[in-house]
């Protein structure tokens, strides 16, 4: 199968067990993400299938793109990712891939755009401590020594205040509490990367599978 | 749609009895013993009712041995069997901390009978 699909996050809830316990749950909204492109050894070079996801308006979709889905004979969507594949011939174009990729108790891993936070201070970003914030001191939430005297200058990858958040980041090792086809909802247990109606790839945990 | 909600509500109960802080509970509770499942009586004057849809919880408070006992539930637990509505109170504030320093007659709380 796949190696991955295309989710939106919906929000977070819990949910009981029958036993009473109470499990925190991301809801990702999963699939349908139907086959738009083979790419093969022969054509590109390396052997990767092209999944859309969330169906754009008419409107919404440029000629370019429009151009891309028809070639599918699809129609055109918001979201287009890659996932390689080594067995291409298993896949043909408009071929659906749903939220069955993943069955009750699966590791997954989920890669999200995380919420931007703006300009952080070291504390935020870098995880430094403070100083004290009494006694006559003037040193509360600056950054520290930014390196030796020696060199006369920083070094490159110093860390110090920026930007932080909206990169890509990968939660690894996530459990799939529960599947609701006809919803095509998948719940995880946890929380992961990014704002709510934001673009989720879920794949089967690297580590997980590793260990098997 | 939403998607939440609708998890949300497919989880909870719809047969609870109506009660509020003030008001004397006694709740069941089922317990897993190695294989055995029993059932636990937990009796006791509700103080507190917190958060709201599935995450509603609700403490319950008595005096045992001279010495208070509080447990706090979530409202639609599975593992809560039934509750029990035993008395009602006429209270004045929706969280009865309060009612910790108190003991003996200072600690009563007048009944709600017209219901």
């Amino acid at each position: 199968m796949s190696k991955g699909i295309l989710g939106k996050k919906i929000g977070m809830t819990q949910v009981f067990t029958s036993e009473g316990k109470v499990i925190p749950v991301t809801v990702v909204e999963a699939g349908p993400c139907p086959v738009v492109q083979k790419k093969t050894v022969a054509s590109d070079g390396y052997n990767a299938i092209q999944l859309g996801f969330s169906v754009l308006r008419e409107s919404l979709a440029n000629k370019p793109r429009q151009g891309h889905f028809q070639k599918a004979n699809l129609k055109p969507m918001r979201y287009v990712r890659e996932f390689k594949v080594n067995d291409i011939d298993n896949y043909e174009i408009g071929q659906e891939v749903n939220a069955d990729l993943f069955t009750v108790g699966d590791k997954v891993d989920v890669v999200g755009i995380s919420r931007g936070k703006g300009f952080q201070g070291m504390i935020k970003r870098n995880g430094a401590s403070r100083g004290p914030m009494a006694h006559g001191s003037k040193y509360h939430r600056r950054s520290g020594s930014l390196g030796a005297k020696g060199p006369a200058r920083v070094f490159k990858g110093r860390v110090l205040p920026g930007r932080m958040g909206g990169e890509r980041v990968t939660v690894q090792n996530l459990e799939v509490i529960r599947v609701d086809l006809d919803k095509n909802l998948i719940l995880i247990k946890g929380a992961v990367p990014g704002a709510k109606k934001s673009l989720l790839i879920l794949k089967p945990s690297v580590k997980a599978n590793k260990a098997k | 749609m939403d998607y939440i909600r609708m998890i949300e509500e497919e989880q909870m109960k719809k047969d609870l009895p109506h009660f509020r802080p003030g008001d004397t509970v006694r709740v069941h509770v089922r317990i897993v013993e190695g294989t055995r499942e029993r059932i636990q009586v937990f009796e006791g004057l509700v103080i507190a009712m917190k958060g709201g849809g599935i995450r509603e919880t609700f403490t319950v408070r008595r005096v045992f041995a001279g010495v208070g006992v509080e447990r706090t539930f979530p409202l639609h637990s599975p593992r809560l069997d039934k509750i029990e509505v035993i008395r009602r109170g006429i209270v004045r504030r929706a969280k009865l901390y309060y009612l910790r320093s108190l003991s003996g007659k200072a600690a009563r709380i007048r009944d709600r009978r017209s219901i």
